[in-house]
């Protein structure tokens, strides 16, 4: 008798809740397709195809942790019921993961390099869409003791700089940047992933890296940009994918359109990326 | 007692003699419940091995390792793997030591201590070692300070890595030999007048030598093959902080190929370690 009338009090409770999230629901994206152009789009599709729901894996370039984990949240509100993991990484070892069979659904590198691995080896269900362009900078201790202002700067013997790897995209621009101005730059490590060698700078470790605008950006006040000309020659382009292993294509997409409308857009121009 | 215990069932394998018999009893009976995951275990761990050998580029094997980046990193890892060693002999003997022969309080509590970088991420260890003797680490500001010393992105700095990482290993392999070594050889010593400094140097060290050395091969081989603590705490930069895990690592990016071979190369010295600890082992029972 109790127990009955428990039981369906809790059916009502969940009724309940679940009508109050379909509510949410319904309103959320009405509210959606009313504003913007490109933004109606990527709801447009979660409201008319069924229901969306389910795990995507995103293989993302270090430098994007920060915007693409707004943009998680974001997604994830707009389409409950869905979850989205992340693997932060230098792009290099990621595309080595995804050619060697990890189970990613999309696929975000920091350059096209490091994309060409994946689609060589026709690993890739959707061509690479540039999404995002990225620069590098300077990142120097608070304050800029050492008085950085130029690349050159970086060269003077006694400064601790870190690089990136040269597998690795940032690296690679860095190097791109060094050769252009004939510049030779002994480093003090070449570390596997932008946000490590960022980090040897969060820590005072070194006096400076050369990581991406976005970077320098993300770790506020504990590093100080410093902008130079020649990084106007090494600007990285980001593309994104669709994997051909994907095991829920649907929601990937419906990702990677979030990724560019112009509300995803406007969350990683705020990082500090540049529009494709 | 239990030393010669060991040499008499190392002797009888060895020999093959009273113990095949027994052995071959003992097959007819294994359960299948346990011979069959036994087997997955064995194939599990051995798989691996075989694919490196069969995926080898065995054609441009010998270019690949003849290049400079392979040397130059083989040579590092030697070099540090060794002196990581070294710097375990001198301060983890005096230490397995202290835990084995003397009663203080809390003993039981360093003893922990002591072993926890045997179970803690490397990676952690790294980031540990960079807050503790980093150039702004706590111990680290003073070293930059008063004698000009910065370890990190330092060849001595992958030597401390590895040797943080490595130590633990000889000071509980030398630390089970004092306490099975009989102390009434010390006891005897210290009757006949010798001060417990040289009981030690003279009866317990020659005593105790096979575990030693055998702590030693096997923290030199995990000092070798040491990734995560080196390249957070060290950085990497080829010729002064690369050794072979990391040149491994960051060659499976873009050159599987020299990845592959690097393996073999780390292989070959893990067998030939493998080797001399068994040699090692018999000739101690």
């Amino acid at each position: 008798m109790t127990r009955s009338a428990r039981r369906t009090r809790r059916t009502l409770q969940v009724a309940g809740a679940g009508a109050a999230a379909l509510l949410a629901l319904s309103a959320c994206s009405s509210s959606d397709s009313d504003s913007g152009s490109t933004k109606s789009d990527s709801s447009a599709s979660a409201s008319s195809s069924p229901k969306l729901s389910g795990n995507v894996t995103v293989f993302a370039a270090a430098s994007l942790q920060e915007s693409f984990t707004t943009l998680q949240k974001e997604f994830e509100k707009q389409h409950p019921g869905t979850t989205v993991t992340f693997s932060f990484g230098g792009s290099d070892s990621l595309a080595a993961g995804i050619t060697g069979g990890a189970p990613a659904d999309v696929f975000a590198s920091a350059s096209p390099k490091t994309m060409k691995i994946v689609t060589d080896k026709k690993d890739n269900a959707t061509e690479p869409v540039t999404f995002v362009r990225n620069q590098l900078e300077i990142a120097t201790l608070p304050g800029n003791p050492d008085k950085v202002s130029s690349l050159k700067d970086l060269t003077k013997s006694g400064l601790k700089v870190v690089l990136c790897d040269k597998t690795v995209p940032c690296g690679a621009a860095a190097q791109k940047a060094l050769d252009a101005s004939k510049l030779k730059l002994t480093p003090a490590s070449y570390e596997e992933d932008v946000k490590s060698a960022l980090n040897k700078v969060v820590l005072k470790e070194a006096d400076a890296a050369v990581v991406y605008r976005t970077d320098v950006k993300a770790a506020g006040n504990k590093v100080e940009g410093v902008d130079f000309p020649e990084s106007a020659d090494a600007i990285n382009d980001y593309p994104i994918a669709l994997l051909k292993n994907s095991k829920n294509p649907e929601v990937a997409k419906a990702f990677i359109a979030l990724v560019q409308s112009a509300e995803g857009q406007k969350v990683l121009s705020e990082a500090g990326f540049l529009k494709p | 007692m239990t030393s010669t215990d060991k040499s008499d069932a190392a002797a009888d394998t060895l020999q093959g003699g009273p113990r095949r018999g027994r052995v071959r009893s003992g097959r007819r009976g294994v359960p299948l419940p346990l011979l069959v995951p036994a087997l997955i275990g064995l194939a599990f761990l051995l798989l691996p091995l075989v694919a490196l050998l069969v995926r080898a580029p065995w054609s441009t094997l010998p270019e690949q390792l003849t290049s400079t980046e392979v040397w130059q990193a083989l040579r590092l890892s030697l070099v540090c793997a060794t002196a990581a060693t070294a710097v375990s002999l001198v301060i983890g003997v005096p230490l397995a030591w202290l835990l084995a022969r003397t009663d203080f309080p809390g003993r039981g509590f360093v003893r922990a201590l002591v072993t926890l970088p045997l179970v803690l991420p490397p990676v952690v260890g790294g980031v540990a070692l960079l807050f503790a003797l980093g150039r702004n680490g706590v111990v680290g500001q003073w070293l930059d300070s008063w004698f000009g010393i910065t370890l990190p992105f330092t060849t001595a700095g992958v030597v401390v890595a590895e040797s943080f990482v490595a130590m633990p290993f000889l000071v509980i392999s030398v630390e089970g030999t004092l306490r099975a070594a009989d102390p009434r050889y010390e006891e005897a010593a210290a009757t006949l007048g010798a001060s417990r400094f040289t009981a030690f140097r003279r009866v317990t060290l020659p005593l105790i030598a096979p575990g030693i050395a055998a702590g030693a091969v096997l923290a030199w081989a995990r000092a070798l093959g040491e990734f995560g603590a080196t390249i957070t705490f060290a950085g990497n930069f080829p010729g002064r902080t690369q050794t072979m895990p990391l040149a491994v690592y960051l060659a499976l990016q873009n050159n599987p190929e020299a990845a592959i071979a690097l393996s073999l190369v780390l292989l070959a010295v893990s067998i030939a370690v493998l080797a001399g600890l068994r040699d090692r082992w018999m000739t101690a029972s």
